[in-house]
């Protein structure tokens, strides 16, 4: 039953969507946009602390992530809805942290208190992801109605990545039984392209590492794990794998490229955020979710498959 | 089996079957010695740093508490518990059909390409493991010097 206070909610793009990630961004609004919901986006929003302040001191970005859901707060939000894996985990951690580590709060109201904005006290604003957004404020069965083209006959492996549902202390709503997201086989994105007509494809690395976070030390063991997500993804009849985390997609998308011109390995499968293919779905055009600032290029199977 | 890269021998038998597509091997048999690679690779991961591999089992299965053993104090680890378990449900999906089975055959090939992620990941993890974290963290930097960070010069006051 699509629940109504999703229907309108404050948004968390995060920095990756203003950057390598601006068709993630441009093809979630325009799919809110198609379903009739509305997205609010939190005004002078900060990073979430990412990887990189983590690394100074965990407690610094577990503040960074708590400014964010104050702000939420202060817009009188009770949800925000983060798309990027990055950011929805680093809010869940501090929402997690807040309520558990007493280190944790001081430093957040330290630093508050001397930023001149109210203290987030956990448990005032619950963080969703993208997926949760769409499947709980619309669900499958209306979004089957809401179909113009239908992504019949394409053939999707869906990628999940490992920071959507690890570690699973920091999501207590997931692996609740029946209509709850799975940590250990995740399908709320399988349910949502299902509902559009794809053809979901059993992928056996949906949650498995792209290697990430070793981009820049070490390029060659990241282009390795990639390549084997794409070969493991055309291995089991995928033409398109289907992403939710701006790090992954360009992971995936950089690497193929990597892939053929080091290793000499070319892989075919298309690389698309599954809220581009929602959208196209809806009967959006390509560009109007982005397709052309992927590096992957899709273009000619979407031709072929009469989308964009 | 060779103690100084298990990792890169691990590789080299999965990309052999996978060259052979499986020529002539009895699947089941295959399945079982791929859960077995999975734990020669998470062994070197508990030997690397200094612990015995345990011999006990978690749903039946020692990959599965090997895993858990090294997850232990590095939560980073986890980004291969699913992979793991990927190695078992392939195993256990593989010995529901015939050997002879073209789904049989691909299920196999499938479990080759989760084990050669398991042997990427935890190689990769291996050689940074002395610079910093897998999983996006410099350990190096976070564990220097408590006093350069917030918390760690609240604590110094203290």
């Amino acid at each position: 039953m699509p629940k109504d206070d999703l229907k309108r909610v404050a948004y968390y793009p995060g920095c990756a969507l203003e950057g390598t990630g601006h068709s993630y961004n441009r093809s979630t609004k325009a799919v809110g946009k198609a379903l009739g919901l509305e997205l609010v986006e939190l005004k002078n929003w900060n990073c979430c602390g990412a990887m990189e302040v983590k690394n100074v001191d965990p407690k610094i970005q577990t503040y960074l992530s708590a400014r964010n859901l104050a702000i939420a707060e202060d817009m009188g939000f009770e949800k925000v809805m983060s798309p990027c894996n990055g950011c929805y985990h680093n809010l869940k951690k501090a929402e997690y942290d807040l309520s558990h580590d007493p280190a944790s709060a001081e430093v957040n109201a330290q630093l508050s208190t001397k930023s001149g904005h109210a203290t987030y006290q956990p448990g005032k604003v619950e963080t969703i992801h993208a997926l949760d957004w769409i499947k709980d404020a619309v669900g499958e069965e209306e979004l089957a109605k809401r179909v113009k083209n239908s992504l019949k006959g394409i053939k999707v492996a869906n990628y999940y990545g490992c920071m959507y549902t690890r570690p699973r202390h920091i999501f207590p709503e997931k692996d609740k039984g029946p209509g709850s997201e799975s940590t250990l086989k995740p399908h709320f994105m399988d349910d949502l392209l299902a509902a559009a007509g794809a053809e979901n494809v059993d992928f056996p690395l949906k949650t498995a590492c792209c290697g990430g976070a070793h981009a820049l030390s070490d390029s060659d063991t990241s282009t390795k794990l990639v390549l084997n997500i794409l070969t493991t993804a055309e291995a089991c009849g995928a033409e398109v794998i289907a992403t939710e985390c701006p790090t992954c997609h360009s992971g995936l998308e950089m690497h193929q490229v990597r892939a053929e011109k080091v290793l000499g390995r070319k892989t075919n499968v298309k690389i698309l955020y599954f809220t581009q293919l929602l959208g196209m779905a809806l009967g959006l055009s390509a560009r109007k979710v982005g397709v052309h600032e992927n590096f992957s290029d899709a273009s000619s199977l979407l031709k072929e498959k009469g989308l964009g | 089996m060779s103690e100084a890269d298990p990792f890169a021998e691990v590789l080299d038998r999965v990309d052999r079957f996978l060259a052979s597509d499986g020529e002539g091997c009895k699947a089941t048999a295959q399945a079982e010695a791929f859960v077995a690679d999975g734990e020669l690779v998470l062994a070197a991961w508990l030997a690397a740093k200094g612990e015995q591999p345990t011999d006990e089992t978690i749903e039946g299965f020692r990959l599965l508490a090997l895993h858990r053993q090294g997850a232990r104090g590095d939560a980073s680890f986890n980004a291969c518990r699913e992979t793991c378990r990927e190695i078992i449900y392939l195993r256990n999906v593989i010995t529901l059909y015939d050997d002879d089975t073209a789904e049989c055959r691909h299920q196999l090939r499938l479990q080759a390409m989760v084990l050669r992620h398991l042997a990427l990941f935890v190689g990769g993890k291996l050689v940074e493991a002395g610079l910093g974290d897998f999983c996006c963290s410099a350990k190096a930097v976070r564990n220097a010097a408590p006093a350069d960070t917030l918390s760690g010069a609240k604590a110094a006051r203290h």
